[in-house]
């Protein structure tokens, strides 16, 4: 058995809140600028302009890209032959949490209770999903994700005999929906099948998967790029002023589901969607 | 581009058109959820509000804590619908503009068109890059609410684009 401390886990949710919160990811920052090149749009060629403006004052400054720091989702992969010892595994990364917010000054955007609402003023608890896998490898994902996308983020439990067609005008809708009110250009992460939860779940994971790369399922990989190019003829555009980028990216992850059903979930990301990510 | 200042006065806010990129310079108000729904209740209550409303600017936001030098790493906006169905309440009672992202209701967009006011759109997700054209910050009231407190912001050349004008204009409808 490996033993892993869990302070050391602390320690390394700590860093990843920070980074992920001040440093736009590449996948993204790539996007952006391939977006503002192609932009026929003078408006939306200024904003886009603007967006990696932020991004490299956030980088250099030691800034937050958003003001909204957003509400912590830790994805844990844990190889079975890893012995945690130190503590508690939960409390430790709400620690890291804790210890990222203070450290970091990011935002603390938590309230204790939906009905109550007092801040905890710590931006802790997290959502935490931990997946016991094989080996003796620790996979650490931290996603702190503002509330402006994830308000626009929907679900739908469609028929079985539904298809492609369906699941497109059902994420195609929830974009319109979201319209210029969620930060566009968008990234979608979506999660087909499995149950009500499961789908959800892949949703949001599948927002911290690269948009530079594709799925290698070719009949996921058809509906990721059915799909951008559907939502882009929306023309919601940066801001939501119009133009070309509409969205930068789409993620799909799928799982087994019932006979009687295709659950679709549609985790709406902004254009500072953030995640970041280390294996130990 | 168009320099504007506050306090922003009717006939100022007139001269303001639908889809026009202004740069914002004087004194604005943050206030969401949670201090809009304190607001409301004060001026329910007849009691004494933190803040004169007057030609006064509210700025959808809730910054990052202050940094060692006092002033805000990150501060862009939030989503102004949420806000919504307090706007009539506080344009009613002398506000000029509010600041914020996104679409407004049909109900917001009709108290800003009756009382000659402005909402202004300022780049969701800017929040780094906007946080350097406020020049200073004070608390005046909801310390206790922390991020969602009202904070008095001195800013310099904020820029904004008029999202609904004065005369209902509205560049998402």
């Amino acid at each position: 058995m490996r033993k892993i401390n869990v302070n050391r886990i602390k320690d390394i949710v700590e860093g990843l809140c920070i980074e992920a919160n001040m440093e736009l990811r590449g996948d993204i920052y790539r996007a952006i600028k391939n977006a503002f090149k192609k932009e026929t749009n003078k408006k939306a060629k200024r904003i886009l302009k603007i967006l990696l403006e932020n991004a490299d004052i956030a980088k250099k400054e030691y800034r937050p890209l958003c003001q909204d720091t957003g509400i912590v989702s830790v994805y844990l992969e844990l190889g079975q032959n890893v012995s945690l010892v130190g503590g508690g595994l939960k409390s430790a990364v709400n620690a890291g949490v804790r210890a990222g917010y203070k450290k970091g000054l990011l935002r603390k955007s938590i309230v204790k209770s939906p009905i109550l609402r007092i801040n905890t003023a710590t931006n802790a608890p997290c959502v935490m999903h931990t997946d016991i896998v094989k080996g003796e490898k620790l996979k650490i994902t931290v996603m702190p994700k503002g509330f402006g996308s994830e308000n626009k983020s929907g679900l739908a439990m469609l028929n079985p005999t539904d298809g492609e067609k369906e699941i497109m005008s059902f994420v195609v809708e929830t974009v319109k929906q979201a319209g210029p009110d969620a930060c566009p250009p968008y990234i979608l992460g979506i999660g087909l099948g499995g149950t009500f939860d499961k789908a959800a779940i892949l949703a949001k994971q599948a927002l911290a998967l690269p948009i530079d790369k594709m799925t290698p399922k070719k009949h996921l990989k058809k509906l990721e790029s059915a799909i951008l190019q559907e939502v882009n003829k929306l023309r919601i555009g940066p801001m939501g002023l119009g133009g070309n980028a509409t969205c930068l990216g789409v993620r799909i992850l799928e799982y087994p589901t019932h006979i009687a059903g295709l659950p679709v979930a549609v985790n709406v990301g902004c254009h500072a969607t953030r995640s970041a990510s280390r294996t130990i | 581009m168009k320099k504007v200042t506050t306090p922003l006065t009717k006939q100022a806010r007139v001269k303001l058109k639908c889809g026009e990129e202004v740069l914002l310079s004087g004194t604005i108000y943050t206030a969401r959820d949670a201090a809009h729904k304190e607001l409301v209740r004060l001026i329910n209550e007849k009691k004494k509000l933190p803040f004169e409303l007057k030609d006064a600017v509210i700025y959808y936001a809730g910054p990052t804590p202050e940094r060692a030098d006092g002033s805000f790493g990150s501060c862009g906006p939030t989503t102004s619908s949420r806000m919504d169905k307090f706007t009539p309440a506080l344009l009613d009672k002398g506000i000029a503009a509010t600041i914020g992202k996104g679409s407004r209701s049909p109900v917001a967009r009709n108290s800003i068109k009756k009382n000659k006011a402005i909402y202004f759109l300022a780049i969701g997700g800017a929040g780094a890059y906007l946080a350097k054209r406020i020049t200073s910050s004070v608390t005046i009231a909801f310390k206790k609410l922390g991020p969602e407190a009202i904070y008095k912001l001195k800013v310099k050349d904020l820029p904004l684009i008029v999202g609904i004008d004065s005369g209902g204009c509205d560049i998402y409808a």
